[in-house]
């Protein structure tokens, strides 16, 4: 009788072997790849140089109006540098800019904690965001409450509105989209009428005419007298657009729901919203986190339509300001800095989804 | 726990008549079941089977007839039919257990939020049904991380920790690796032993010589013969009893 001996692990084979042996595996295998890599190399350093060159080396970072750029080839950053508080805050008046600052700080402390893995109090600073931190911002901003001078909301904007306006889009669309896409499979008639009719309807007209609707049409229909405030009707419009994207995306969540799972939920005795909230939404959210975070993203772009009514968001304040003489050319500048802004939340939103997916995955795969 | 009148039926369905659209799937049916009794249900697929035991807790909806389930019948009325699911338990073909739950949170589920009961209570009990199941080092996983017969034995954790007076089981080791049924056909058959009143549709012949009081053969929607298992198995009167048998048993 023989005894048995494992074999020794062996290293697994080497694959990379830094980057030479990467480039000539992959850049440089054949007479004809090499002919290409050496193309697309070179087409890269065309571009990319005179990029870099543009936005870091030959550009002015400093300097409080148009003498500073004068003569330069690179970007003119001085002038955002200028005109920071005013893409930040818009017309909001100097003096209480604090009031912002304060909203701000709020929503990192609050929400901040959400991006890291283990934080002390993650659960109520969350349920703290979501609920009493938009009603405390608007007291804070719009003021005239406890000594606080009142602030018109025609004075709102810049990054602030944009943020603002996304904000509360996206904390009211969710759970309306929610509501909406139980009650589109709800047995009941007219409720299940209802919501189809509501869904189709708003996800049937452009969002520019949601929002001419609300600052143009709908004054007229309102008595003498009895108007309320534009960016509310706005906001408004948005929530119920964004709601009804929001629903059908959830929807598809529950469709993908096994039958079993509704079933099981019944066969113990749980009502039909406690089946709903502990056991068909949770996984039917998580089922749809990328859809849900795509309607965001694109809500949160098409806030700058807003500007069509008027309201002055980040990218009204930039098209404001690169009109200002005092600054000459400087439209390239304005816009490249209104995208930068834009791509930085968008990221933020798409880089913490993915880490709530990661985060919600329990190993079970359909 | 002993219910003041002893005659009382824990289930009684008398007249059932169902249809899915024209189909016809279930007709006159007529069983009554006393508390304690175990009861296997047999039949070719399509033969209204599930459907049967389905109504028993309105997963399915009968649509004339009347079912009375521990003095309670089934109609429309919700507060009734969550009354009768929260005292009948029931395992499915799939298991159907919450994926994004752990297993000891399937089994607190139901207690805390039906039964309004504490969560440290919940869980005390689910660890001993899980212990009873024998998996209580499971109880943290997830139900994707178990194998299929596991998954059954939490499932019927589960039902338990309802405490329930009835237990229905839907077809519970067909989908199961072979190796995977014995375990679980060896917990149910400890809850037969302990007088737990059981509507089982299984093909798992042995188990219904081993446990059951009856045997109820179904065909085209309806009760065709039912006996106790050795007069069912060495006795059958129907001629399409015994062509069934003949097509199960000689495998």
């Amino acid at each position: 009788m023989r005894d048995f001996k494992a074999l020794p692990d062996l290293a697994p084979p080497l694959v990379a072997r830094g980057v030479i042996g990467w480039a000539r595996e992959n850049l440089f295998s054949t007479p004809l790849n090499s002919v290409m890599s050496l193309i697309v190399i070179y087409i890269l350093y065309l571009t990319l140089v005179p990029i870099i060159d543009w936005v870091f080396v030959s550009s002015v970072f400093l300097g409080d109006d148009k003498t500073a750029c004068e003569g330069i080839t690179g970007a003119c950053w001085a002038f955002i540098g200028n005109r920071l508080p005013i893409f930040a805050y818009g017309s909001y008046p100097a003096a209480e800019y604090w009031r912002l600052e304060t909203c701000f700080v709020l929503l990192l402390f609050s929400f901040g904690p959400q991006f890291f893995e283990k934080f002390p109090y993650k659960l109520p600073l969350g349920i703290f965001s979501l609920t009493l931190f938009p009603v405390i911002c608007y007291f804070l901003i719009a003021g005239g409450y406890f000594g606080l001078e009142h602030v018109e909301t025609e004075k709102w904007g810049g990054l602030a509105l944009t943020l603002m306006i996304a904000y509360v889009g996206i904390v009211a669309a969710l759970p309306f989209g929610v509501v909406l896409a139980l009650g589109r499979r709800s047995d009941m008639p007219v409720i299940r009428t209802f919501c189809i009719a509501f869904i189709e309807l708003w996800r049937g007209v452009p969002l520019i005419s949601v929002l001419f609707m609300s600052s143009v049409m709908l004054p007229l229909f309102l008595p003498d007298g009895m108007n309320f405030d534009k960016l509310l009707r706005a906001l408004i419009g948005i929530t119920m657009f964004q709601s009804a994207y929001m629903a059908e995306v959830i929807r598809g969540g529950l469709q993908a729901i096994p039958r079993g799972q509704y079933e099981a939920a019944k066969a113990l005795g749980l009502s039909y919203w406690k089946s709903m909230s502990l056991i068909i939404l949770p996984q039917a959210l998580k089922l749809v986190i990328p859809g849900i975070v795509n309607t965001f993203i694109a809500l949160f772009k098409d806030t700058t339509l807003v500007l069509i009514i008027g309201l002055l968001d980040i990218l009204a304040t930039v098209q404001a300001a690169i009109t200002d003489p005092a600054w000459g050319a400087v439209a390239t500048e304005g816009y490249v800095f209104a995208a930068a802004c834009f791509w930085v939340f968008c990221f933020g939103m798409s880089r913490y989804s993915i880490k709530l997916e990661q985060k919600l995955h329990t190993g079970h795969k359909r | 726990m002993e219910n003041a009148n002893t005659n009382e039926l824990a289930v009684q369905l008398s007249g059932v008549n169902k249809w899915y659209g024209e189909f016809h799937v279930l007709k006159d049916i007529n069983l009554n079941v006393t508390p304690g009794e175990r009861i296997v249900i047999c039949g070719p697929s399509g033969s209204g089977k599930s459907t049967m035991i389905r109504c028993i807790n309105r997963l399915e909806e009968h649509q004339a007839g009347q079912i009375i389930v521990n003095g309670i019948e089934l109609t429309e009325d919700v507060k009734r039919i969550d009354e009768v699911r929260r005292e009948v338990g029931m395992c499915f073909q799939h298991f159907n257990l919450f994926p994004h739950l752990t297993v000891l949170e399937n089994c607190t589920l139901a207690p805390i939020w039906v039964r309004k009961m504490p969560k440290k209570e919940a869980e005390e009990i689910a660890m001993h049904y899980l212990e009873r199941v024998k998996i209580p080092e499971q109880a943290g996983k997830f139900p994707g991380q178990l194998s299929g017969g596991q998954q059954q034995r939490v499932a019927i954790a589960r039902s338990l920790c309802m405490a329930p007076k009835i237990m229905l089981f839907d077809e519970p080791t067909s989908a199961l690796d072979p190796e995977m049924i014995k375990e679980v056909l060896d917990v149910m058959v400890e809850l037969a032993e302990e007088g737990m009143t059981m509507l089982c549709v299984t093909h798992e012949m042995g188990f219904a010589k081993l446990v059951a009081n009856r045997v109820i053969f179904m065909d085209a929607g309806q009760i065709v013969e039912e006996n106790e298992p050795h007069e069912f198995f060495d006795n059958p009167q129907n001629d399409r009893t015994k062509l069934f048998l003949s097509q199960i048993l000689n495998h």
